[in-house]
């Protein structure tokens, strides 16, 4: 402060300068949201539809039909199945990569970046997608699911892996090397112990999202419970579609307090 | 027997943090390393055991030259250098037990120290040094939940598996309150006398220095400037290692080379 700021009693925030800037701002934020609202093609009288649509349809749905619900049921279970051995593998094979793409572990610049590249690849593209390419490849099936599961884990255990690799202490590091332990016997005793919260963690979360991308993988035929809900949308069954929709709802209720029961537990 | 000769370390392109330095450590004694922040007490003692690669001269360990050493010639001669840290350094989610035998991972095979199936000599050992320093009852306990002065103890511990011919203490009793400091050096003295082992300590506490050790070695700015007796040290000697800065050294240099 100085003198000159004695006995004033005016304060903006922004000065007139700044304030105009805001207004541009503004400005061509609502013009870029208006053009892309008028450039994409929307058919309005169906949006403003869409209540007594909803209401039809659900009308429809109730109520559930349970006639089908042993089957439903079984396929409930290898949608399970598909999350879950998908996780276990995905997990396993992504300590590789987490070592690869973790700075401090990883053997040179060129593993760095190879690590870097099967992340980025694992991660860029969707669940659907690689099990549409594993349709091709496999045929229909549970086993397409689960590699395509599988494929987009690794990028995201691997990532998170990797960071919490870097983030380590790295004392401990240096107490084992100086004791004369080989890198791989320090990575054992100094680095796995610090990340095996991470790890634990970072693979419930998966297991736990896995579980709800294995309910739609049956819509590309790649098998799950998604197979019976689009064989009940395309045959009109909409009170069957119900019964498969709630089931997957109590599914993931039920995957989210495992989860937090197992993280409870190790954690 | 440690004989270091003409020692220099140089980070980068800039001024060393050692310069052509001399020191022989020779029989069991217990050596303290004192002098200001930055004077490069810590470089020299990584320098030893190359966790700081020296730029040039020569270490020699009972007839190993170090400086040359690479890969698995250097684990093996890091296996018989023990090291003692200011931040204990140990795997804090790990038991005792765990972080003592991680001494002997540069003897054991990769498959024993995976399964933690350690040898009995080993595990023998084990209980006997820490029965020594009175942490045997806390084998099972992770690392975490001990005091800091039990934590320098399994420090020591994890050093003394190796059956090391030096102990090199890095600043061990920095992160101690000063009971439990005067504990660890009187242990680290002990040991020494027990083990027939040469230790080298870099303390701050000039005190404890002239208290616990046989031997004082003060450095100042890359340089030793006094090697003597602890009852040597002085209050002049104290002077001329701890005041100054390192820009009035270098311009002191200046002046005697013009």
């Amino acid at each position: 402060m100085t003198l000159s700021d004695l006995g004033r009693d005016d304060w903006t925030r922004f000065t007139l300068k700044q304030r105009l800037q805001r207004y541009v701002v503004f400005a061509a934020c609502a013009l870029a949201i208006g053009w892309a609202i008028s450039s994409i093609e929307v058919i309005w009288a169906w949006v403003w539809d869409a209540p007594s649509q909803m209401g039809d349809l659900f009308g429809r749905m109730i109520p559930p039909d349970p006639s089908n619900l042993g089957a439903i049921l079984r396929v409930l279970w290898e949608t399970v199945n598909i999350a879950t051995i998908a996780t276990a593998f995905a997990v396993i094979l992504s300590l590789p990569v987490a070592w690869l793409a973790a700075q401090n572990t990883t053997p040179n610049r060129a593993t760095l970046w190879i690590g870097r590249f099967i992340l980025v690849s694992s991660r860029s593209i969707n669940t659907i997608i690689w099990a549409l390419l594993f349709v091709a490849i496999f045929g229909p099936g549970i086993v397409a699911g689960i590699v395509a599961i599988m494929f987009r884990s690794i990028g995201f255990v691997g990532k998170l892996l990797g960071e919490a690799i870097e983030e380590i202490d790295k004392r401990p590091v240096e107490a084992l090397e100086a004791t004369g332990a080989s890198r791989l016997k320090v990575i054992a005793y100094a680095i796995v112990p610090q990340v095996m919260p991470t790890f634990w963690a970072v693979s419930i979360l998966r297991w736990d999202i896995n579980l709800r991308e294995s309910t739609v993988l049956g819509l590309v035929g790649a098998g799950g419970i998604g197979i019976i809900l689009q064989g009940a949308i395309d045959t009109f069954n909409w009170r069957e579609a119900a019964t498969v929709l709630l089931a997957i709802l109590g599914l993931v209720i039920l995957g989210e307090i495992v989860s937090a029961w197992l993280r409870r537990r190790i954690l | 027997m440690l004989k270091i000769s003409d020692l220099v370390k140089r980070y980068g392109g800039g001024e060393p943090v050692l310069k052509n330095l001399d020191l022989t450590i020779e029989g069991e004694s217990v050596v303290s390393i004192i002098g200001s922040s930055g004077a490069g007490k810590s470089t020299l003692l990584r320098c030893i055991n190359r966790l700081v690669e020296p730029t040039s001269g020569s270490i020699t360990l009972n007839g190993t030259e170090l400086t040359r050493l690479r890969g698995a010639e250097l684990r093996r001669a890091r296996r018989k250098i023990g090291m003692v840290f200011q931040g204990f350094n140990l795997v804090e989610r790990l038991t005792v037990m765990e972080n003592v035998q991680s001494g002997r991972l540069g003897y054991i095979s990769t498959w024993a120290a995976l399964m933690r199936r350690y040898p009995r000599e080993d595990i023998r050992r084990a209980y006997e040094l820490m029965e020594r320093v009175g942490i045997a009852h806390y084998a099972d306990k992770r690392a975490d939940e001990l005091s800091g002065g039990e934590r320098q103890r399994v420090g020591v511990v994890r050093a003394l598996m190796q059956k090391p011919e030096i102990l090199l203490a890095d600043e061990p009793t920095a992160s101690l309150d000063p009971k439990t400091s005067e504990q660890i050096m009187g242990l680290l003295r002990d040991l020494s006398r027990e083990l027939k082992l040469p230790v080298l300590i870099n303390i701050h506490n000039v005190h404890e220095a002239k208290e616990y050790t046989d031997r004082i070695v003060g450095m100042r700015y890359g340089r030793i400037i006094f090697d003597d007796l602890p009852r040597a040290l002085d209050q002049e000697a104290m002077d001329r290692i701890y005041s100054g800065s390192p820009a009035a050294d270098r311009a002191g240099e200046m002046r005697a080379a013009s």
